[in-house]
This record gives C-alpha cells, structure tokens and sequence, in this order.
C-alpha cells in the first residue's frame, strides 16, 4: 500500500520532469553531441538496486574499453562517459534517459542491463532519435514491440529465444532429461521470454513439461511451491530468473531434497549467487552466458590479463564482457560513421558486421539482433567451469 | 506425506510472522496504538545480526542476543522520540506518525548505506537434513522454531510472573488507575515497546539465517503480515499473536501447495478482511460492546 503510494507521487514526477524536459529540449537545435574533441556518451545503468551488481560490472567492463579507444582516440575525438544510476527501477531508467538526452544531449546511450529497464527509455529514444545499446537486455521486445523495429535501439547480447532454445537442447541431448519443470518470475518479461522458448524446443525434443510454477519477484519463501515440483518428479528444471531468487530457490530446493539439475540464463551470473545458495547447492545447476573468463580463445584471454590488470586481479564476468564489448561495438560504429551525430552513428550501427568481440563475432540482424554464440557454464562447487559452446 | 511437509514449512514461516506480531499485539494492547513502524524494527535486527556475524565474527546466539538489545533500544527510542509526545493526541495522529516514523528508517536506512541486498553466511547454523517416513525436515528450520518457542515462553513468564509484566497488565486495564496505584506509567510503556521491539530483532535474525536474502525493504511485507497474524489472533491478546502467526504462516503453505502461490500474499489480505467482517474482535478476544 505504502509502496505504491511512493510510486504514484514518483510517476507524478516524472511526467512533470518530462514535460519540463520537453521545454528544454526544444530550446536548442543542436543535437549531437560535445564540443571539438569529446564525443558524449551516456551510461544508464543500475548502479544501486536489487540488481545493482549487473550494472557495476558493465560499468567496469565499459570504462576498460574506453579507456583503451581513448589512447588512439577515434578521429582525434576521445570519448566522455556520462553515467546516470537508474537504481534498477523502471521509473528512474526512464527519467534517466530524458535527463541524457535532453540535458547532456549525449551522442548515444548504453544501458540499461536488464530488459525491463531498458524498454523503459525505448520511447525517449525514438522520439528523440538517439542511439540506446542494451548491453545485456536479452527480451526481444527491446529493439522489435508491437511488429514494428524501434530503429534507434540496439544491444550487445543475445535475445532471450536464443538462451531458451539453447537450454531445452542441453537438456536433451547432454543431461538426457524426458521431463522438466519450469518455475518463473512472473514479474519478469524476461523470465516469460526464456521460459516460452524453453518450452516451445523442448517438446520439439520430444520432452513433456510437467509442471509450470510462478514466483514474483521479491518473494523469499519458495519452499512450497518446490515441495510441489518435487512431487511431480521432473527430470531436470528451468529456472529463468535473476540471482537474489535464483539463488535463494536453488538453496530452498536442496533442503526440500530436490536434487535434478536446474539451468537458469544470465539472469543467474553474479557472485551473490553463490553467497545466497551456498556452494554446495549450486552443484548439479548450469547457466547460458554470453561468455566464459575459461574459454581458451586468445581474445578473450587477452581481455581477461587486461581486465585483471585494471581491477586488482578480479577475473571478469560476462556482464564485465558485454560492458567491455558494447564499448568497441559503439567506438566502430562512431569511426564508421566519421562523426559523432546520432542519426549516422544509428546508421553506422545497423550495418555491423562479422565485428570480432570478446562475447563472439558478431553481424547484426534486421531486428537489431546480434548473431552469436553461446556459452554453457556449469557451477563446480561455486566455481563457474567452462562447458561448451553453442554457435547459432 | 507431502501435506505435513508443507505443514512444516507452514509452521517454519508462521513462527516468524508470530514473533513479529507478538510486538504488534503488545503495543497495541497497552497504548491502543497500531505500530507501523514495526516491520522496521525487525529489518533493523536483520541487519544488526547480520553485522555482529560477519564483521564481529560472532556465532548465532550472541548475535541474537546483541540484536535483540539493539533492537530493544531502539524501539525504545522510537517511542520515547516519536510516539511519547503525541500520548494524548487522537488515535490518528499516533496512526500516521508511525507510518511516516516507517517509511523514515527505511530510506533512511537506504540513504545511509545504499539498497543493494545482503546475503547472511550459509554457515551459521548446521544445515543437515533428515528423512523421516519420506518427509525432509532441515534442522534449521527445527531450531527456528525451537528458538521461537523458547521466546514466546520466556515472554509467557515476564508478563505473568514478573513484576513489570503486572505492571503492564494493570497499564493494558485500566491506564489512569494504574498510575494512581503508583505504577510508572512511562516506564511500563517504555518496557513493553522494548520487548516486541527485542522480539522482532531476534525474529530479523531468524529470517536471515533462514532465507538468507535480506534488504532494506525486507520488512514491509513480513510487517504487514504479521499485523494480518495479530488482527486474526485478536489484537492486544498475547496467545492470539503465536497462534495467529503459526495459522497464518500454515494457511500461506497450503494456497501454494495447492498450486497457487501466486495467490499467496492476497490470501492473506483476504483473511485480514474476512476477519474484519465476521470476527473483528479475532479468534481469542472478547466481544465487546461499545456503548454509543
């Protein structure tokens, strides 16, 4: 009740904000960005939050990368991050993106790290006309609603269909499961997106999907509901939601004595995982990722000696990768466009391709997709290992 | 077999939702006053607890215990601050103050040191789990129980053996004739906000150790259902608290046991409303005739 009180007078806010951003906005013609030498980007991430550890570690991830474009420079321009916290709520992601483009008039914006905050700036951007790249919102719904393509909205990572698909196939062919649950945060675009895919290729498969369970976001007490699944006898089940319930889901799981395997996507990566569940319950559970600090491929080796050289010897996530890549996928477009103005940058990203980066060489699609590969991971006694990888 | 280990995890949440709405009740009983800022207390005692065991290394009855004393004093000082000079205001005064004394220490809790989660250590307490006829139980959730029961007693001996719990009695009957007895009133009240205020400290610590997850908003929710446990039990009687938060905690297992947990939280709004309709006074109070 409280809460949505707060929310209600918030929202008031906002739009005020927003109209008052409109009035500012129209004042100058001049819409792209910095003056001679700097080039203007703006960073809308979760920096505090339920969800504050996604958008730190692409922070990191994208400060290395610029950090590196900056020593040569693109055409002589450095670049200037502009970092607003959207405290991984909806409402601020959107007010954070007006106060960008409106005030800082930024030449594009990265952000947000998860799906739902980053649909929040899709209009703002459009009507704006200034370049969003997603780092890690894998919801198709970012860059394609209601059949039609929000042009000037971009990402970095894979969508949400791709790491479903993936997991139902790993279930089948390497955990040889016939039957699984799934178990979603209904609160989750996300969530939703990974779990339909899931289903959708694992009775292709031949599976059967024997019982479908929500949770809500925030929730704490699982054991219900698990002692539930557990009567349904699932050979393996599908997780799609974020760390802080994942983890304490696995944990609850284990002591119920549900012992199959459960997957989850990137949702699941971060190091409060392991705190929440414990490393012993995370045993047996598997993750699709962008990518693994394991993987033996000299790109990505290069990229963790000089992530571990900047941050005090920390090996690097895939959202410190996805940060990291978004950065060069950004800097090559800026180079090809030779200008910092937003329409030729938008331009300039649409026609990338066969770009090497550390999550996979990626093109991108007519939808605004990368085509990627994947990575599953497999948690060893709280440690991620390197299990194989999927191409498209 | 699956119906008593639901009951099990029924009963495991339900001891928590009692500890906490034994504070409600309490203060409800001996200042008419519905303490909003309650939910807090307890995501205060979270964190306390989760500072004494991580950063002073402490094992889990120490941290209990120096929880329960901040929390103890806090809550004290909350009633001295907030609610102490509006004793005489209308009911509503007191009502809205402790919503805005709530949302105070939640942002400003959030102000001081950010809203990010925190996860309690795994090994705090052994975590070994033994079948019984094919129902797991986890010793965790054994000694939680055990821990809140233990409380609920020790609570039973204060107010009924000790002279500060006559004190309250009396304070709880009949405010004015009690202080022309010679009891200080102030005190008393002061008394009975530190007690809740310790048992919602140590029900923090339990929460944390048994879900792990706790954050700076991780009381409202638990805060407003344990006023839910305290209305069903019949607000400002004791025994209706426990039994009150057990039922609620057992009925929440049962909707997502039969397969609609997403109905879980509305549930228990539901029986909130239900109660109000058909026995406002709950389960264990009098009915009592107002004289218009």
């Amino acid at each position: 009740m409280k809460k949505k009180k707060l929310a209600g007078a918030f929202l008031s806010l906002t739009l005020a904000a927003g109209v008052l951003a409109g009035c500012a906005g129209s004042g100058s013609s001049d819409k792209s960005s910095g003056d001679g030498d700097t080039i203007k980007i703006g960073v809308n991430l979760e920096l505090s939050g339920g969800v504050a550890s996604y958008g730190q570690s692409i922070a990191e991830g994208l400060e290395l990368a610029t950090e590196e474009i900056n020593k040569e420079g693109i055409d002589g321009k450095k670049i200037k991050l502009i970092k607003v916290d959207n405290k991984s709520e909806a409402s601020e992601a959107t007010s954070g993106a007006i106060k960008l483009t409106s005030q800082d008039q930024v030449a594009a914006i990265v952000g947000a790290a998860t799906s739902t905050n980053s649909i929040a700036q899709v209009q703002i951007a459009q009507d704006n006309k200034i370049p969003v790249i997603s780092p890690s919102g894998t919801s198709p719904e970012i860059t394609f609603s209601k059949d039609k393509l929000n042009d000037y909205i971009f990402r970095t990572s894979f969508i949400d269909p791709f790491q479903g698909t993936v997991a139902a196939n790993f279930a089948t062919n390497e955990i040889k499961a016939k039957s699984a649950a799934i178990y979603i945060d209904s609160a989750s675009d996300y969530s939703k997106g990974l779990a339909d895919a899931f289903k959708e290729q694992f009775e292709k498969n031949g599976g059967k999907i024997v019982a479908e369970e929500a949770y809500i976001a925030k929730d704490t007490d699982f054991r219900s509901t698990l002692t539930r699944l557990k009567s349904d006898k699932p050979d393996f089940i599908f997780l799609p939601g974020y760390y802080e319930e994942a983890g304490l889901i696995v944990k609850q799981a284990r002591e119920t004595g549900l012992d199959v395997p459960f997957m989850g996507g990137d949702g699941w990566d971060s190091p409060k995982l392991v705190e929440i569940a414990g490393a012993k319950a995370l045993n047996d559970t598997y993750i699709t990722n962008h990518y693994s600090s394991g993987d033996p491929d000299k790109k990505i080796q290069n990229f963790v000696s000089a992530f571990k050289a900047k941050y005090k010897d920390k090996s690097p996530d895939a959202f410190n990768a996805l940060g990291y890549d978004t950065g060069y996928f950004l800097a090559d477009a800026i180079k090809r466009a030779g200008s910092a103005d937003s329409t030729k940058i938008k331009e300039a990203l649409e026609k990338t391709k066969n770009l090497q980066l550390v999550t996979g060489t990626f093109t991108l699609d007519e939808k605004h997709n990368p085509i990627k590969s994947a990575t599953i991971l497999e948690f060893k006694e709280g440690k991620q290992v390197f299990n194989t990888k999927i191409n498209p | 077999m699956e119906l008593i280990q639901q009951l099990i995890n029924g009963v495991s949440l339900g001891s928590i939702y009692a500890l906490i709405a034994l504070g409600y009740t309490m203060v409800y009983g001996i200042v008419k006053l519905i303490n909003f800022a309650h939910g807090d207390v307890f995501m205060v005692g979270s964190f306390v607890g989760f500072y004494s065991i991580t950063v002073l290394d402490l094992s889990f009855v120490p941290a209990l215990l120096i929880s329960m004393t901040v929390c103890a004093l806090f809550g004290v000082l909350i009633e001295r601050i907030a609610y102490k000079p509006l004793r005489n205001a209308t009911r509503i005064a007191a009502l809205i103050t402790a919503i805005g004394v709530s949302l105070l220490i939640e942002y400003g809790f959030i102000y001081v040191r950010g809203a990010q989660p925190e996860a309690y250590p795994n090994d705090v307490l052994p975590t070994d789990k033994f079948d019984i006829f094919g129902v797991s139980i986890n010793s965790q959730s054994v000694l939680i129980f055990g821990v809140a029961v233990v409380l609920m007693i020790i609570l039973q001996i204060i107010v009924h053996k000790t002279k500060i719990g006559k004190a309250m009695r009396a304070v709880s009957f009949d405010a004015d004739a009690a202080k022309l007895m010679g009891i200080n009133v102030n005190n008393t009240i002061s008394a009975t906000f530190a007690i809740g205020s310790a048992l919602a400290g140590a029900a923090g610590v339990i929460f944390g150790i048994y879900y792990i997850k706790i954050e700076p908003l991780m009381g409202v929710l638990p805060g407003l259902k344990a006023f839910v446990a305290a209305v069903l039990g019949g607000i400002g009687i004791i025994p209706g608290a426990m039994v009150g938060g057990l039922l609620l905690g057992v009925i929440e297992a049962l909707v997502s046991a039969a397969g609609y947990s997403l109905w879980r939280d509305a549930v228990a709004f539901v029986v909130l409303i239900l109660i109000l309709i058909f026995m406002p006074q709950g389960l264990f109070g009098k009915n009592k005739k107002e004289k218009v």
